[in-house]
């Protein structure tokens, strides 16, 4: 029998501890002796800091000792941004206790370190600070004209122009040729737009939390991180402790989304602290200070500019951003716009690009990869462009996106952004989408609701994408001025009973490593998936690694399992070669087992491993034990690809979205794990769909965090969402031997657009043309009102981190009714 | 600040401990019993982490006092397998129809599942959606969720109760 565990629907290994409670997450540590943080934080967007007096608070009961800035400003070291993307990028020093100044609201000022949880944070309530507050800026469009500064001392709030242009580039035509030609022709057009990426929290359910020992040689670190090996290093270069110094271990992590890729002013507090008292130190953070100083995502201004014949041919697309980078530069916050950058032109062929981004600084708490990173904001601009293409030719969205996508049969496809698409389907996936949705029958009842004039408006929303994932070739990424690789680390090792251990560089934070690892160390070695232990998210575990983040856990880590495997089966070939007294030509391996061709005489991969912990009867100049690690260095991003199709119903009297349908047909190439892979792609889907719907982090004028905690950061829950309808299209990825591409991001980035045009479509022929997100009733209802007043809601809407936005009311935002009509995927 | 002297039952064993006033039950089973396997996910009583039973009724335990549980019986996603380990119908559905992924929510979504059987024996896809309203999921996005939850009530004994959407991967 052969083993096929790849593409088995394996319940995951890693259930049995969590759902019994027996858990391991970094709050639920304790060490004797251990000591506890609370942080003092400002509560001023902008301020100096003139006094801290932490008299009171140091002879509190329990207290060991109260830290400021001022007490470690020649050890805290800045915070590290590892994506310096020109090199006259400007940053301010980003302390992880601020020392004289603090530039938004949420940023740590004191730390109590004291006995118990209680008596630190009843402490932190008496440390005296004195401010004296400073202009607040807080809009991006306020930033760029830069009469109020993030940074007084930086002299501007731009940190940074990042520019591609293909006709510069020699990888496509000049945009301004094409924008100018439409503007003259007749027989072409010209669609300018400005969309907005509101600011997003990742809101992981489990808050983050740091227990450092420092009661040994070496300093270890259980940290809530999705970044263990990042998170060594940079405490290490932050720090100036030797890394070899340092232990980073991430138990069981709950939830990510890139918002646990940094390295916090918390975990280098808590290693202050730690070393300061000689004591082993937890700081875990409640859900109010999370949402306040976890970093955000999105927070983009976008302007667009396409040009296209009248026949619905795209000839250029030029993209502007203003991209919110926060007060400071956490670690990747930079790059995150420019991932984005590779992505505008999207799935089709476009023949002229241009794309800039200012990044600009703001006094709010510092933006970095959100779900997606870039793509999902890129996606949507571009899916609202192709809608509002659409409009005004008056054309099916559909039949627009067919005459401008890239063909099955024109895969491999260089990209005006130089990237290649290795494969695709592009057709195929919308084709099995729209049946699954019953397109025609929609677009007849919305003809009919619109003619009767019915107060609910049905609206369907389209959204086609692609991705690039699996982060990445080292090579791109260093063209990218990104600081670090993007290879992957495995070990496998056989054990004397022939069961397996698998070390993996990448540490999961709910994406079921341990169960897709061993599908595919059980499949490739021929052992049974019970045998197989994958151990991660311990650096003196795995020894090197580059973590968790961007859908690059299966393409490029998973693929350094394959590789490492692979040299496990050459060695015992080489000794079940001798045990057999057989030329290795002769011999064949599967299931397990090496045969020697055309005879019944074979030896399993257990008869060899025992062999060689023995060790008596090895070939001259094999050394004993059966293991073996390798690194997996991409040579191309892979591209996911998909259709997502929405069905809305916008109550035109009261503003209210319903989302009555919803699906998706994505092409993730190969699947190791259907189970994980849907799972994947429903959280996915609820994230995306919360941006359009449901989720905004809202500052006052003061600049103060109004969304800061869960009765106003709607998270959605399951009452706010309906039944999703998945299914796939299987296009191989061609730059890897598993041919996967990845699924952790795609669902939120075609969801947010497939819902925001649903809900422009449904009401576009009552003159509303844009909606800012997310769109909650009030916003649709103002819309709707302003409709008759020029563009669509524009008159009425606010701009991105504008305190406007604060105006919504939130409770009225509650809940987007879910309808019944969901159906099956076969 | 003077402590208060209780007495009650977590998951079959009696304990009789003096705590703080302030002391939430959810510190009181974290921090004093080791019980951590009910979690913490907000301040504000909105995400469920934290649900556990009191006297068989699901609560939020990081929305009553240590003190108020005096007297009453106090069952954690620890207590509900059986003595030998045999999971309970309700842990079992979670990891048969791939409801967790971080598994941070999935204490506090099992606890409540099981009240939530209890009170509706075959509940469909509405009910569960709506009584599930208090504890967030950042991961799952529901849809296996829901159908754990049905298969888990089937499990507990309610008759056959059919998932209503069995939208999967083709
Ligand atoms: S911790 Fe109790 S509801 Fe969130
Ligand atoms: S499984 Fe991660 S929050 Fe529910």
């Amino acid at each position: 029998m052969t083993v096929t565990e790849i593409g088995a629907p394996r319940r995951r290994k890693e259930d049995q501890r969590l759902i019994t409670g027996r858990s391991r997450y970094t709050d639920n540590m304790v060490l004797p002796g251990m000591l506890h943080l609370a942080m003092v934080r400002s509560p001023f967007a902008h301020a100096r800091i003139t006094n801290i007096d932490s008299s009171e608070a140091s002879a509190a009961s329990g207290v060991v000792s109260v830290i400021t800035g001022a007490d470690v400003a020649d050890i805290q070291g800045s915070l590290p941004n590892a994506w310096p993307i020109t090199p006259d990028q400007k940053a301010p020093p980003h302390p992880a206790i601020a020392v004289d100044r603090v530039a938004f609201a949420g940023e740590v000022v004191a730390v109590v370190v004291a006995r118990s949880k209680k008596e630190a944070q009843d402490a932190a309530d008496l440390v005296d600070v004195d401010y004296d507050e400073l202009p607040v800026l807080l809009d991006l469009e306020d930033a760029e004209k830069d009469t109020v500064l993030a940074h007084p001392d930086l002299g501007t709030n731009r940190s940074a122009l990042w520019v591609f242009d293909s006709g510069e580039a020699g990888t496509g035509g000049d945009v301004e040729r094409a924008l100018a030609h439409a503007d003259a022709a007749d027989d072409e057009i010209r669609v300018d737009r400005t969309y907005y990426q509101q600011r997003l929290i990742p809101a992981f359910m489990e808050p983050r939390s740091t227990v450092v020992d420092p009661t040994s040689e070496q300093i270890t670190m259980w940290s809530a991180t999705q970044v263990p090996h990042i998170l060594r290093l940079m405490l290490a270069l932050t720090l100036g402790i030797p890394e070899s110094k340092v232990r980073v271990i991430a138990p069981d992590v709950g939830g990510g989304f890139g918002g646990k890729l940094q390295v916090t002013p918390e975990e280098v507090i808590t290693m202050l602290a730690a070393r300061r008292t000689g004591k082993p130190c937890k700081y875990t953070e409640t859900r109010s200070e999370s949402l306040v100083a976890a970093h955000h995502g999105r927070a983009q201004v976008q302007r667009l500019s396409l040009s296209a014949t009248r026949d619905g041919v795209v000839t250029g697309l030029k993209v502007a951003l203003l991209a919110d980078m926060g007060a400071y530069l956490g670690l990747v916050t930079s790059g995150v716009p420019i991932l984005g950058a590779f992505m505008f032109p999207a799935i089709y062929k476009i023949p002229a690009y241009r794309f800039e981004c200012t990044n600009l600084f703001t006094n709010k708490v510092w933006t970095d990869a959100y779900r997606g990173a870039g793509r999902p904001e890129a996606t949507f601009a571009i899916e609202r462009l192709m809608d509002d293409l659409a409009a005004e030719l008056d054309m099916d969205p559909i039949e627009l996106r067919r005459k401008n996508w890239i063909t099955h049969e024109e895969f491999p496809f260089t990209t005006v952004c130089g990237l290649e698409y290795d494969s695709g389907n592009y057709e195929a996936a919308t084709a099995r989408a729209l049946e699954l949705f019953g397109y025609d029958e929609l677009r007849a009842e919305q003809k009919r609701r619109r003619d009767e004039g019915d107060p609910v408006q049905l609206g369907i929303g389209v959204s086609t994408f692609t991705e690039m994932c699996g982060l990445a070739p080292s090579r791109v990424l260093g063209s990218l001025d990104y600081g670090a690789g993007g290879w992957e680390y495995a070990q496998v090792r056989m054990l004397p009973t022939g069961n397996v251990e698998v070390v993996t560089g990448v540490s999961a934070h709910g994406q079921g490593h341990e169960t897709a690892w061993s599908q595919i160390v059980a499949d490739r070695l021929g052992v049974p998936f019970e045998n197989v232990e994958v151990l991660h998210g311990d650096t003196a575990i795995a020894q090197k690694g580059l973590d968790t983040y961007g859908s690059r856990s299966l393409a490029v880590g998973g693929m350094a399992v394959v590789a490492a495997a692979d040299k496990v089966i050459a060695k015992a070939k080489v000794i079940a070669a001798h045990l057999l007294e057989a030329a290795e030509d002769d011999l064949e391996f599967a299931d397990g087992t090496f045969t020697v061709r055309g005879t019944d005489q074979g030896v399993g991969l257990g008869e060899v491993s025992l062999a060689t912990f023995a060790a008596h009867n090895l070939p001259d100049g094999v050394e004993p034990s059966l293991d073996s690690d390798a690194t997996f260095d991409p040579e191309n991003f892979s591209f996911p690809h998909g259709t997502h199709l929405a069905a809305m119903e916008v109550d035109t009297e009261t503003g209210q979205v319903t989302l009555r349908k919803y699906v998706c047909v994505d092409d993730i190439g190969n699947v190791v794990n259907p189970l994980i892979v849907e799972g994947q792609v429903h959280g996915g889907l609820a994230q995306g769909i919360a941006q359009a719907l449901f989720e905004e982090a809202v500052h006052d004028d003061a600049g103060t965090l109004v969304t800061g905690s869960f009765v106003d950061y709607l998270v959605p829950s399951a009452a706010d969402l309906p039944a999703f309808v998945t299914d796939r299209t299987e296009t191989a990825s061609t730059t890897n031997a598993l041919g996967v591409k990845g699924v952790g991001e795609a669902g939120t980035i075609a969801s947010t657009p497939a819902i925001v045009n649903g809900v422009i479509d449904a009401v576009r022929h009552l003159g509303v043309d844009d909606i800012l997100m997310p769109c909650s009733p009030s916003r649709v209802w103002a819309a709707l009102q302003g409709a008759d007043k020029g563009r669509g809601a524009e008159a009425a809407a606010p701009t991105v981190n504008s305190p406007e936005v604060a105006e919504r009311d939130v409770a009225s935002t509650g809940a987007v009714q879910t309808g019944t009509d969901e159906g099956t995927a076969q | 600040m003077a402590k208060k002297p209780i007495s009650l039952t977590v998951d079959g064993v009696r304990y009789a401990d003096d705590v703080e006033p302030r002391t939430l039950l959810v510190q009181y089973l974290r921090e004093q019993l080791g019980k951590t396997g009910t979690l913490v996910g907000c301040d504000t009583t909105n995400c469920g982490a934290c649900t556990v039973h009191l006297d068989g009724r699901s609560i939020k335990s990081c929305t009553m006092f240590a003190v108020q549980a005096d007297g009453h019986e106090v069952t954690t996603i620890e207590g509900i397998a059986a003595a030998d380990g045999t999971l309970h119908p309700m842990q079992q559905a979670f990891h048969e129809c791939h409801a967790l992924q971080c598994g941070f929510c999935t204490p506090g979504m099992i606890m409540q599942s099981i009240d939530l059987a209890n009170e509706h024996p075959e509940p469909d896809e509405a009910t569960v959606r709506e009584n599930l309203e208090g504890n967030l999921c950042r991961c799952t996005g529901y849809q296996n969720i829901v159908k754990a939850v049905q298969a888990g009530a089937k499990e507990m004994g309610g008759a056959a109760a059919p998932a209503s959407t069995e939208a999967g991967v083709a």
